[in-house]
């Protein structure tokens, strides 16, 4: 073949290629959950059925319901998500919102969808992805990569407190995780809607997921929309892992971390230092 | 021989003046100066009450004052973003980083402009954690916790977009990150001026945009090597 006939062939069949790529839906209207396939098209009426009411017709968060319900729905024209497995500023997977979708987020008005089949699930995943651009041509944004969990040690635990301090997780979740921490009235979301931060003597009622995982994630990809920001570049996975087992003795639960912290307090509590303000706001 | 060889280099001499200013291939040697004042009354700025930040409060001997509408003598205002939004050839995107300082629990400088790609540095330069927070809705929204001693933040932005950013832990701290397409643009210090320089002879349209006051343009035709003077007169209300 000459060099000219070669080249008419490659760019025919890269003409091939595309013609048959414009016959599939565009990227951004089909969602891939394990090994289901969500249509945008199957997912509209079941939207309009079951979600406009506060997400609104045009996923805007304006429904008829909306002004009723606190915390407002979420507006999907802007394509920021809370509960994700990808770093801030990433669009979720199409796993996050499914599982979203499935999990509902206790304390709000957003139930779980599990009545509805795993297929209606990915079907509206995949419509609620046409309400912003943003999805269009965006290439698939990586979850972060959690390593494996280490067993809570009483250092950890150490360490981890001294995290809380020095991370400054007080300023709004408290010295003792109740949600009261000096900036914690003044907090907002993006919407500029009053938000609590989270209370951790309310136990189990995270709204991302109550695993150590999902507690690891939650810091780690930070809660897009809300005040809680990311620290996947300040905290290495080591003292992510030891944040998450000290934020386990903050709750009035019986876990594994608590019984270690607990056992020790009780004999060497008096010796910690109180955590709070120090002066230079170091540790 | 010699004339095959130097094609590569006259193509890219053409692409690469074809880039920076297609709209315009006369020398840029013109000028659009002004001032930006208003009339009325603006709102008082109020003082802020960094108590709960004592590493802060150390850092400043009188109060720090809100900066959303900041003026000066002769009813000049300051912090507003004049900029050419359309008309303006396509520019190269800027290597160099625009700087953003987190210190004594104020943003440094209130507005920050930079152009769509270029990089953005943020520091920490205080003894405490900020989380800066840019509310874009055009561009991704993310939020970072950046503690005391952290190396700096380093983005950019893909679109134009004008961005409030605010710290959620310090929730007196407002900023903007202001995105722009165009190379030519200025933001008025406490005098309320503001010069475009370098601009090819053509028409275009030039805007002022303030934080509180809002937006406003102008057409402007510069000659070969003409200046143009431009004013934008805001109307203030005192809320």
């Amino acid at each position: 073949m000459r060099p000219q006939t070669r080249w008419m062939s490659l760019v025919s069949a890269c003409g091939a290629v595309l013609l048959l790529g414009g016959v599939t839906p565009a990227p951004a209207q089909q969602t891939h959950v394990g090994s289901l396939t969500g249509r945008a098209a199957a997912g509209k009426p079941l939207y309009v059925r079951y979600c406009a009411g506060c997400h609104g017709d045009d996923g805007d968060a304006q429904g008829e319901n909306a002004q009723w319900i606190t915390p407002k729905p979420r507006d999907f024209t802007t394509a920021t998500f809370r509960c994700r497995s990808t770093p801030s500023g990433s669009l979720p997977t199409d796993q996050d919102l499914y599982n979203s979708v499935e999990r509902g987020f206790v304390t709000t008005n957003m139930p779980s969808w599990v009545p509805l089949t795993p297929q209606n699930r990915v079907d509206l995943v995949s419509y609620i992805k046409t309400f912003s651009s943003r999805w269009v041509g965006a290439p698939a944004a990586q979850p972060i990569a959690i390593p494996a969990e280490p067993a809570p040690t009483l250092e950890g635990l150490q360490r981890g407190r001294a995290l809380f301090q020095r991370m400054e997780c007080w300023k709004c979740h408290g010295p003792a995780g109740h949600g009261d921490g000096p900036s914690a009235s003044t907090l907002t979301d993006s919407k500029d809607n009053p938000i609590p931060p989270y209370n951790f003597a309310t136990g189990n009622r995270f709204k991302c997921g109550v695993t150590n995982q999902d507690l690891y994630r939650i810091f780690m990809t930070g809660l897009d929309g809300s005040p809680m920001p990311s620290f996947a570049d300040v905290l290495t996975p080591d003292q992510a892992w030891d944040l998450v087992h000290f934020l386990r003795t903050l709750q009035p639960l019986d876990t594994q971390e608590a019984r270690i912290w607990r056992a020790w307090a009780r004999e060497h509590g008096r010796e910690l230092k109180p955590i709070g303000p120090t002066r230079g706001g170091g540790q | 021989m010699h004339t095959r060889y130097l094609w590569p280099l006259a193509l890219a001499a053409v692409a690469s003046s074809a880039a920076r200013a297609p709209a315009h291939p006369a020398a840029a040697a013109g000028t659009i100066a002004g001032r930006v004042t208003f009339t009325g009354t603006p709102p008082k700025m109020r003082a802020i009450d960094m108590a709960k930040e004592p590493s802060c409060a150390a850092q400043h001997q009188t109060p720090v004052m809100t900066e959303t509408v900041v003026t000066g003598p002769d009813n000049a205002v300051a912090n507003v973003v004049v900029y050419i939004s359309a008309g303006d050839a396509t520019s190269a995107t800027p290597t160099e980083a625009v700087r953003y300082d987190q210190k004594g629990c104020e943003y440094i400088p209130h507005v920050a402009v930079m152009q769509v790609g270029q990089p953005l540095e943020i520091y920490n330069n205080d003894q405490t954690s900020h989380n800066i927070h840019p509310l874009a809705l055009v561009n991704p929204e993310w939020n970072k916790s950046q503690p005391p001693g952290t190396p700096p933040i380093h983005t950019s932005y893909a679109t134009s977009e004008f961005i409030p950013v605010k710290c959620n832990v310090h929730p007196w701290m407002h900023g903007y990150f202001v995105v722009l397409t165009t190379p030519h643009y200025a933001v008025t210090g406490n005098d309320g001026g503001f010069t475009l320089a370098g601009l090819a002879p053509g028409k275009y349209t030039v805007t002022a945009w303030h934080e509180k006051f809002g937006e406003q343009s102008q057409e402007v035709t510069v000659a070969a090597t003409g200046r143009v003077t431009v004013s934008f007169v805001f109307k203030a209300l005192p809320y």
